[in-house]
């Protein structure tokens, strides 16, 4: 129990990088889900083929072989992120931190995607319909009648995808960002007699991280449900 | 085009849009594919020399057997998890709540915490004296267990829910008792419900095996971490490893698919949240 409190530190610092990982993975996954779905449910057929590919090929493929494929195979056909190199505070952000926003940004967009669909297929065709019956544009159905219902019904499924994105931020844990799992990894290691401790420790970091995530969405449908 | 709800049916100009959308779309894939394509050549990737491995007998028998090798971590860890979801599924259903509520926190924290961690916490005390390849495959098997364990619970648990309620009033009105209504009414009709989701995990599984790599690669992993070694081909050992974790799961999602069709129907599968929290608030969309 010591080794936890002593090292409460680097425990914070281990966090952290948890912490603005997914938040910079979560805003990009966000947007390119976003193109993502649109491209689905867009009109143009090639288009539509080409995200359902994309989809289908990613979210079948685990997410350590898209690690996998930045760090170790990117580089050798000129795919190199070395030119990111910021540094603030203790905080490194390097090639390694890029690997791993790219690779979950890449691999949680498809989830994202399919919870944004999801949302939109839960509309029901009436809606629509009658939108236009009563001589709305194509602007005002979709503003005011078809998203605004689409988007509410997408943010269970997209905050699931968002809490399970957290959780995968502990894979950057095999590809060298001192992350909290990694963080765990060499505490538990270097001692030996305190791993349930540390474990329960590091646990409870992730358990608020993904409960603070839950209440944000209950929080929300809580506050429209009324609407 | 099916109708949608987003869009009409285009008309003439629309349709001449659309078209030009398409062309402008697949110029921009064939010069991505074409890019990829010369990169690859240029830096020497399309060799015979590295792709001869794939082709040699020798070789194709190794990758088979680390791909039975991934297989048999996930089916063991799902066969695992069935019995820890059906013992903690009906225990969150219990009516005592000494017993509701040791599960209900037990799968709320392995549902909450990275299995990666699970597997290193198993790797060290648990298999911490066997051989590290053993260790590794027994630490990912069970780590895998607990964590899907833990979502098969709630899985168990929807399904239950989702069988019509006329169905135990029936049985009670009959004078069947909690466990007869459990056994022979609620969890067969479940099961049927639940089976399309317990493939879908398998699917989950089968990716998650990947990670016992942060303590040392098994299975697929392993090939694509000692093959490049020897061979310096790690842009074709990715591609062709990464193809057989697809190919697989495609054939489980297909799987999945046929199940939901002849088992289920037409209704929509059945979905649980990343926290009980979440689930709370799906079903207050749903209302």
């Amino acid at each position: 129990m010591d080794v936890v409190l002593d090292s409460l530190p680097e425990l914070g610092k281990a966090f952290t990088y948890t912490a603005l990982l997914f938040l910079v993975s979560a805003v990009f996954s966000l947007i390119l889900g976003t193109i993502l779905v649109a491209m689905r449910v867009g009109p143009v057929a090639i288009l539509r083929a080409i995200g359902t590919l994309y989809v289908n090929l990613v979210r079948n493929t685990p997410l350590l072989m898209v690690f996998f494929f930045f760090s170790f195979a990117g580089p050798i056909i000129g795919l190199k992120f070395h030119f990111v190199d910021i540094h603030i505070g203790q905080f490194d952000f390097t090639s390694f931190f890029t690997v791993a926003v790219i690779s979950m940004s890449l691999y949680t967009a498809t989830f994202i995607c399919e919870s944004l669909r999801s949302g939109i297929n839960s509309v029901p065709l009436g809606q629509a319909e009658a939108g236009r019956a009563v001589g709305m544009t194509f602007g005002q159905v979709m503003g005011n009648v078809v998203l605004p219902q689409a988007f509410r019904a997408s943010v269970p499924p997209t905050v699931s995808a968002l809490i399970a994105m957290a959780k995968n931020t502990s894979v950057a844990a095999v590809f060298g960002v001192a992350e909290a799992t990694s963080q765990m990894a060499s505490m538990t290691n270097d001692h030996a007699p305190d791993r349930w401790a540390i474990f329960t420790a590091f646990a409870i970091g992730y358990i608020v991280i993904v409960e603070i995530l839950s209440f944000i969405a209950m929080f929300f449908e809580r506050r429209w449900r009324a609407a | 085009m099916s109708t949608s709800v987003l869009f009409d049916v285009p008309g003439p100009r629309t349709r001449a849009r659309h078209r030009i959308y398409s062309v402008v779309s697949i110029l921009v894939i064939i010069a991505a594919v074409a890019f990829a394509g010369w990169r690859l050549y240029a830096e020497g990737q399309f060799e015979y020399r590295l792709w001869e491995p794939f082709l040699t007998p020798f070789y194709i028998a190794a990758i088979g057997e680390a791909w039975f090798q991934t297989v048999s971590m996930a089916v063991l860890a799902i066969l695992g998890a069935l019995v820890v979801g059906v013992v903690f599924g009906v225990g969150k259903l219990s009516d005592h709540a000494f017993v509701r509520w040791p599960c209900w926190l037990v799968v709320e924290f392995f549902r909450a915490i990275p299995v990666i961690m699970l597997m290193i916490l198993c790797f060290y005390t648990v298999f911490g004296g066997l051989d590290i390849y053993q260790a590794a495959f027994m630490a990912c098997v069970l780590g895998l267990t607990i964590y899907n364990g833990a979502v098969l619970a709630e899985i168990f648990r929807a399904g239950v829910l989702a069988v019509p309620k006329g169905q135990a009033e029936a049985a009670y009105a009959l004078g069947m008792g909690k466990t007869q209504v459990m056994t022979f009414i609620l969890l067969p009709q479940a099961v049927k419900i639940m089976i399309p989701a317990i493939i879908s995990q398998c699917v989950v599984a089968l990716k998650d095996t990947s990670l016992i790599l942060i303590v040392t690669g098994v299975g697929l992993t392993r090939v694509a971490k000692t093959m490049p070694q020897e061979f310096h081909n790690m842009v074709p050992t990715t591609i062709v490893i990464t193809l057989l974790y697809v190919i697989t799961n495609l054939v489980l999602t297909g799987l999945a698919k046929l199940a939901q069709k002849r088992l289920v129907g037409e209704k929509k599968p059945l979905e649980i949240g990343a926290t009980s929290m979440v689930d709370e608030a799906d079903g207050l969309a749903a209302r």
